[in-house]
């Protein structure tokens, strides 16, 4: 067995980030990578800010305290908005790899069809899913309080 | 079934108990103004009952009456492993992705389980030291 070769990657960030003509699947590819990410740095931080309620409501308050103010509600804010998006782009994808909603195997004959366009109502229904937590996420935050 | 596929399995499967555990927590702690669930924040309706101001989720009270419940402490620690498993597995995906030398491979893995066990471990103890600190008051 011949040995898998290194190659470069020639594209670089660019190979993720941009859509290309690929269609929004492909903006929904690189939305869930940059949400994944940051929802991972804001929890390893969270774990460490979080713990402070084992010392007590004296270190709680501090701890809170210190994260507080306009901005980290913006923050915390963006940090929900990420968990909207990729928690229903997550479900579509779950959904798609475990072999749901990509319709029958057909022929490959010219001209050939994609396979997109089975998937799209899908792609459509996470995004109007995530629009909904997101609306209910931002009347909670910023209206109802 | 090859390591890769095992793990990238936990991955997904990760992502569901995360989505119904994170999806409770969100619940709880950004959608409580719209959605009441009376359970999640315990000590905000008792506060409301007996003529107290409004309570946040993340006031003292909430927190030591969260805290002091076995159910929180099972699905905290729960949701902790999950999302430290899938976020950093994740991760390292990325960076394997973009075919990296194969010690940087080795490095990010290396240091995603080291950082891994380390916050499970302190998450850990963070949850039943607050447990049984909320129990004692
Ligand atoms: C809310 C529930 C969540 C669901 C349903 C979910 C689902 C998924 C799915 C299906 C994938 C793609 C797996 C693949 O295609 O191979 C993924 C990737 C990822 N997730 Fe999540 N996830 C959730 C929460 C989280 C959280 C809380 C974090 C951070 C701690 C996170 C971090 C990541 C990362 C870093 C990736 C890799 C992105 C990539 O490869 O482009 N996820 N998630």
């Amino acid at each position: 067995m011949s040995d898998t070769k290194h190659h470069p990657n020639r594209l670089g960030l660019w190979g993720w980030l941009g859509g290309g003509r690929w269609g929004m699947e492909r903006y929904l590819y690189a939305l869930h990578r940059v949400t994944g990410l940051g929802l991972l740095a804001y929890f390893l931080l969270h774990i460490v800010v979080t713990s402070s309620r084992a010392f007590g409501a004296d270190r709680w308050k501090t701890a809170m305290d210190a994260v507080t103010g306009p901005l980290f509600k913006f923050g915390e804010y963006l940090v929900f908005v990420a968990f909207a998006f990729h928690a229903a782009n997550g479900i579509r994808l779950a959904l798609l790899e475990l072999g749901f909603a990509v319709g029958e195997p057909i022929e490959p004959v010219y001209p050939y069809r994609t396979s997109v366009h089975v998937q799209r109502p899908l792609a459509i229904g996470a995004l109007a899913l995530a629009a909904v937590l997101v609306a209910i996420g931002t009347a909670s935050m910023w209206l109802v309080d | 079934m090859i390591r890769d596929q095992k793990l990238w399995t936990w991955h997904i499967l990760a992502g569901a108990v995360i989505l119904v555990l994170l999806g409770l927590h969100m619940l709880t702690m950004h959608m409580e103004g719209v959605v009441k669930l009376e359970g999640l924040n315990p000590a905000s309706a008792a506060n409301e009952a007996q003529g107290g101001g409004k309570l946040q989720p993340i006031d003292w009270a909430n927190v030591k009456a969260r805290s002091a419940k076995v159910f929180y402490l099972v699905t905290y620690i729960l949701l902790l492993g999950a999302a430290l498993f899938h976020g950093l597995y994740g991760a390292t995906n990325v960076v394997h992705e973009a075919n990296p030398p194969r010690w940087l491979h080795k490095t990010v893995s290396a240091l995603a389980v080291v950082v891994g066990l380390g916050l499970f471990a302190f998450g850990t103890w963070a949850a039943i030291a607050a447990f049984l600190l909320a129990k004692a008051l």
